[in-house]
């Protein structure tokens, strides 16, 4: 009897101290960046271009330019993903060939993001002769995001329960009506899901926009989706490497400014997940 | 006049032989019910009756199955569901309002018209016997419902899209007494109008609703006759072990 309290007690510690190692370290990352990069937010931070070789003045080509980026790559891989997802989940047959299609999306989205950048680079920048662009690079961080999005999206298809699918069937709705009126409607809420991790990792990643659009310094705003742009994790990068002498609450505050617009994008679709959640009614 | 005419019919889900060399004959505007233990192949061939077995990547026929003279596999799939509706073992709604549920169907085939949908809800209710008790309540969701109302929903959802055959696939396995009393007054009273196909696992319902009862055991079609004489003097001995509750 007393043995099984105290292994409980154990059992019960090592969980707690691994949960308690992962809390630590991103509650002191968010804090150090909170409290190193807050004294350099203020209006002129956000809306000004880089001044002085980037080691004054503002971000705010930077900031856009990642909006940018993340709501192409979302433009692009979220209708090509669900459609895929769609295909993969009601339509595809369970065969060896099918199952490594499956396997071969799960796979693709552990791929390292700076080889996205070179294949980018190869087939948008100098095959379509797109150029280190906005679209070349919105469509790289497509692709990068894409396997995400399948995968999640799938796996909230298949979730539906086989039994409102027969129902609707019997009822004689077609395969089609029956995706459209019942599959779909129930599946967002997970859709939702693999769309806000996938709008998590376009934002932050720097490999796959180094090669395709990111500019080194450009103290402008982009004028169409050919033009190259700044872009947030990649200035982060250039601020803290590239240029010597810059002030670390510059630094700081960048990595605030884009850990906060990466918040804010998941904020947008967990609350539109949440009114969709709020309308399930089973 | 036959609606259903299955010769020397054999079905296989992958390695598994469901249904062995069965023939039958399903009357207009009878009553019949199935029974037989469980993997006995009574769902397998109920679900023959709207081709729902064909959902199953593996499943496989050989025989003949025909419907109002025509061989099922050629007839379109979704005007056959239509013209053969399917309530299931466990009240099913979908994740919609009452009305939304029952207007289902008739939406699917392409009825826009929200007060030709209405009329159509408002009869399919009274049908099932659920009118009286959800018409003040038709925009809550339909989970709402307690069980045996969930189940008059799925009758009345099925009525709505105006099916020739009704296939109930043990509509009462999920109820209390008094639900399925008012599930089988309903049954009796659309005999008038649908040909029912009744699988149950329940042999006193089988008794009390059925005009002509089969005996399923093993995939295999052992007895088909008029119920009373199924009940009182079975030609097997396997129908009348079962019957007796010898096996289950």
């Amino acid at each position: 009897m007393r043995n099984t309290q105290r292994s409980q007690k154990i059992a019960f510690f090592f969980l707690f101290l691994a949960t308690l190692l992962i809390v630590i370290p991103v509650g002191l990352i968010v804090v150090i960046i909170i409290q190193k990069g807050w004294p350099a937010i203020n209006w002129q931070f956000l809306t000004d271009i880089p001044r002085q070789g980037m080691r004054a003045g503002g971000i705010f080509p930077a900031i856009v330019g990642t909006f940018y980026l993340v709501l192409g790559a979302i433009i692009f891989a979220l209708p090509i993903g669900l459609l895929a997802a769609i295909y993969l989940s009601e339509y595809a047959k369970d065969n060896i060939l099918n199952r490594i299609i499956k396997l071969a999306i799960i796979n693709l989205s552990g791929v390292p993001s700076v080889v996205y950048g070179l294949f980018g680079l190869a087939l948008f920048v100098v095959f379509f002769k797109f150029g280190a662009s906005i679209l070349s690079g919105s469509l790289t961080l497509g692709i990068m995001i894409l396997p995400i999005i399948i995968t999640t999206s799938r796996e909230a298809l298949e979730s539906v329960p086989q039994s409102f699918r027969e129902v609707s069937l019997s009822l004689g709705a077609s395969k089609w009506q029956t995706i459209r009126h019942i599959v779909l409607p129930n599946a967002i809420p997970g859709i939702l899901t693999g769309t806000i991790l996938g709008l998590g990792r376009a934002a932050g990643e720097t490999a796959p926009i180094l090669f395709t659009v990111a500019a080194f310094y450009l103290p402008q705003l982009p004028k169409s989706i050919f033009d190259q742009a700044m872009a947030l994790p990649y200035h982060l990068y250039v601020i803290s490497t590239q240029v010597p002498n810059v002030d670390e609450k510059i630094r700081y505050g960048t990595a605030l400014v884009l850990l906060t617009l990466v918040l804010f994008m998941n904020l947008i679709a967990i609350i539109i997940r949440y009114n969709f959640r709020k309308k399930k009614k089973w | 006049m036959v609606k259903f005419n299955a010769k020397n019919l054999n079905i296989w889900f992958g390695q598994i032989h469901a249904l062995r060399g069965v023939n039958i004959e399903i009357e207009a505007n009878e009553i019949l019910s199935v029974i037989g233990p469980s993997n006995s192949g009574k769902t397998s061939f109920l679900r023959m009756l709207n081709r729902l077995n064909e959902l199953h990547a593996n499943f496989k026929m050989s025989g003949w199955m025909e419907f109002d003279g025509q061989d099922i596999r050629k007839i379109d799939i979704e005007g056959l569901r239509k013209r053969v509706g399917m309530v299931f073992a466990l009240p099913l709604p979908l994740p919609l309002s009452i009305f939304e549920n029952v207007a289902y169907g008739v939406r699917m085939h392409g009825e826009k018209k929200r007060a030709r949908l209405s009329e159509i809800v408002e009869r399919a209710l009274k049908q099932a016997y659920l009118w009286d008790e959800v018409k003040d309540r038709l925009g809550v969701s339909a989970f709402k419902l307690s069980g045996g109302q969930q189940q008059r929903l799925c009758i009345a959802r099925t009525l709505a899209v105006n099916p020739e055959v009704i296939l109930f696939d043990e509509p009462c396995s999920g109820l209390d007494p008094i639900s399925t009393a008012k599930v089988e007054e309903a049954m009796l009273k659309l005999k008038k109008d649908y040909t029912i196909v009744l699988v149950t696992n329940n042999v006193k319902q089988a008794a009390r609703v059925g005009d002509r009862t089969a005996f399923f055991l093993s995939g295999e079609l052992v007895e088909l006759d008029r119920t009373e004489k199924i009940f009182t003097a079975p030609s097997d001995k396997r129908t009348d072990g079962y019957i007796r509750g010898e096996f289950g």
